[in-house]
């Protein structure tokens, strides 16, 4: 997904001379078409994000539309204040993105990992978080955030990620993707999951549990029009998310279902546990740790069907 | 428009009690720090900026970031006495429901104002930011920001002066207000921060040294911006914290103490501006 990052974001700078691109010193040789294509739009800002971040709010509110990308934790928790103040508070129209969010960088340790980013972002007023789930939705979403007139965050993988969609879907940001029809259970999933949510509604669906499947890439604001529909047609809905279980995607869906009358009981959440991982591995190895597999899902949903 | 030397010291004297008057009756703290960059303030906005109050957005006006934002009480008063906005409008300063309080709000609930600060070591960076755009769209605007010493602790702050003087950013100036102090404690106790002028030198700055209170030097420096190092220049001002009223001056206690109405009258008196 990095590279349909860079190859999007290229062309988004050639049609859009206001785009802007800074770097945390990352993306060594992932940015050349971009340097040579939108000559003095790309800024290399050193490991210093707390200053990139102020930068971009200062290129924003003199109408450039400034893309932030460095490693998750160093876009986000790094520099939390320039978002605060500098972005958010002044609605800056600069789009941060997050690159190898969750537990893509598993193999790193914690200081790599990013698994509060969602709850985080999505406490800050007036700021977008996105989710996509491969790399069509990512090129779409940028093209679309261009139009949006305030801060976005969005949390990508790194690389060798699997699509998800086959063609390019009609992607709206806050507008849920059925990725999957189902009548029994309702699967909404957000980001970088999804593979493992698919492979999860593959088995349930030979167990005869139908399963329907979102993508639900937009956080915030939520696609509360699709809640309605989904928790009152479905008496299953599973949020999943490779996030801590506290504040992210799944919690976000609770504190709608909260303020609806008896729906809240219809929601499974599968989350990350609240831990720091010390034990290095895969994504997949650091997941399971963290209590997340496809595995997880089938046996929670089933019991809680096998239930009603 | 120029002013005469004679003219903008009235400007500052009265800048000055119109802000120890306001904070007197709004309880408005930092009026020590307020004090200190008064005729900095009056330098830039009376003499230096190329602004035009009548067209606040206008996109190549000069772009004045305060990053010491408790410094707001001060600009407030600048910017009205500037035609920006009524002095009358200053009346509701901290009200409920008011834009004028202790740090300036986000453009454009305040016309002049180019960005919320408050936590320091924030304005400087956005101003980088204002400083590249022009260069991006070729805009010759230039971008001032003015920074406390004690603001200079923060991390962020040498982030920037190193990506300034990467990027060359002649067009971008910032003053430090060095008035010796930060909120509780000489600012030499609490960080190494001299040889300050050698400090920014080091990271690539056009930098010198000015006597903050002296209107003359302060817009010989600032009018040289860009001048021609092909770097962004560091003016380190010389100040004094309450600067202006004889028991306020260099005494630490005004960055919290709120005066009493016969305080104002003393310091009016000193100010030599009717009561």
């Amino acid at each position: 997904v990095r590279n349909a990052f860079a190859d999007e974001v290229t062309k988004l700078a050639c049609e859009d001379q206001r785009v802007v691109l800074l770097s945390g010193d990352i993306g060594n040789n992932l940015f050349e078409k971009f340097k040579l294509s939108s000559k003095g739009r790309f800024f290399n800002c050193g490991v210093a994000e707390a200053n990139m971040m102020g930068v971009a709010a200062g290129l924003a509110l003199n109408g450039l539309r400034p893309i932030v990308y460095t490693i998750t934790p160093f876009t986000t928790t790094r520099c939390l204040e320039q978002i605060r103040d500098d972005v958010c508070y002044h609605r800056a129209p600069v789009m941060i993105v997050g690159t190898g969010a969750g537990l893509s960088y598993a193999e790193l340790g914690p200081t790599h990992h990013s698994c509060e980013d969602i709850a985080i972002m999505r406490s800050l007023p007036g700021m977008t978080v996105l989710c996509p789930c491969d790399s069509l939705e990512i090129r779409l979403m940028l093209r679309q955030s261009l139009l949006h007139d305030g801060p976005i965050y969005m949390r990508i993988g790194k690389k060798g990620e699997p699509a998800v969609h086959d063609t390019a879907p009609a992607l709206k940001i806050g507008q849920s993707i059925t990725v999957r029809k189902g009548t029994d259970v309702c699967v909404l999933s957000t980001g970088n999951v999804m593979p493992m949510v698919l492979e999860a509604a593959d088995t349930l669906e030979k167990e005869g549990i139908s399963v329907r499947v979102e993508s639900f890439h937009t956080v915030k604001p939520l696609d509360t029009k699709r809640l309605n529909e989904v928790f009152r047609r479905y008496r299953i809905v599973g949020a999943v998310e490779e996030h801590n279980q506290i504040g992210g995607f799944a919690s976000a869906i609770a504190e709608w279902a909260m303020a609806q009358e008896g729906l809240l009981g219809r929601l499974m959440g599968f989350s990350l546990a609240d831990r720091f991982l010390h034990e290095i591995g895969s994504q997949i190895y650091a997941r399971e740790r963290l209590g997340l597999s496809a595995q997880v899902l089938v046996d929670g949903i089933r019991r809680r069907h096998n239930a009603l | 428009m120029k002013r005469n030397l004679e003219e903008l010291d009235r400007i500052a004297r009265t800048l000055r009690a119109r802000t120890i008057e306001t904070s007197h009756r709004t309880a408005t703290p930092h009026l020590g720090s307020c004090l200190s960059c008064v005729d900095i303030l009056t330098a830039l906005y009376f003499q230096v900026l190329n602004i035009d109050p009548a067209r606040p957005s206008h996109p190549d006006r000069d772009r004045f970031i305060l990053s010491k934002g408790h410094g707001a009480p001060a600009l407030f008063q600048v910017l009205a006495m500037r035609g920006f906005y009524p002095e009358t409008t200053l009346e509701n300063f901290g009200e409920d429901g008011s834009y004028f309080g202790e740090h300036p709000p986000t453009p454009p609930h305040v016309p002049g104002v180019e960005a919320a600060t408050g936590s320091l070591g924030h304005g400087l960076s956005m101003g980088i930011g204002m400083a590249l755009s022009a260069r991006i769209l070729s805009r010759s605007h230039r971008v001032f920001a003015l920074l406390s010493d004690g603001e200079c602790n923060e991390g962020a702050v040498w982030e920037a002066a190193m990506f300034a003087a990467a990027q060359k950013l002649d067009r971008l100036a910032i003053v430090v207000d060095f008035n010796k102090w930060q909120a509780t404690d000489r600012s030499e106790n609490v960080m190494a921060l001299s040889p300050l002028v050698d400090k920014w030198r080091a990271f690539g700055w056009s930098a010198c040294e000015v006597d903050g209170h002296d209107l003359e030097a302060l817009i010989e420096v600032l009018s040289r911006v860009p001048d021609d190092s092909g770097r962004p220049v560091a003016v380190i001002a010389s100040t004094v914290k309450g600067k202006g009223v004889s028991f306020m001056e260099d005494d630490n206690n005004w960055h919290y103490r709120i005066p009493t109405a016969s305080e104002v009258l003393s310091a009016k008196n000193e100010l030599r501006v009717p009561a």
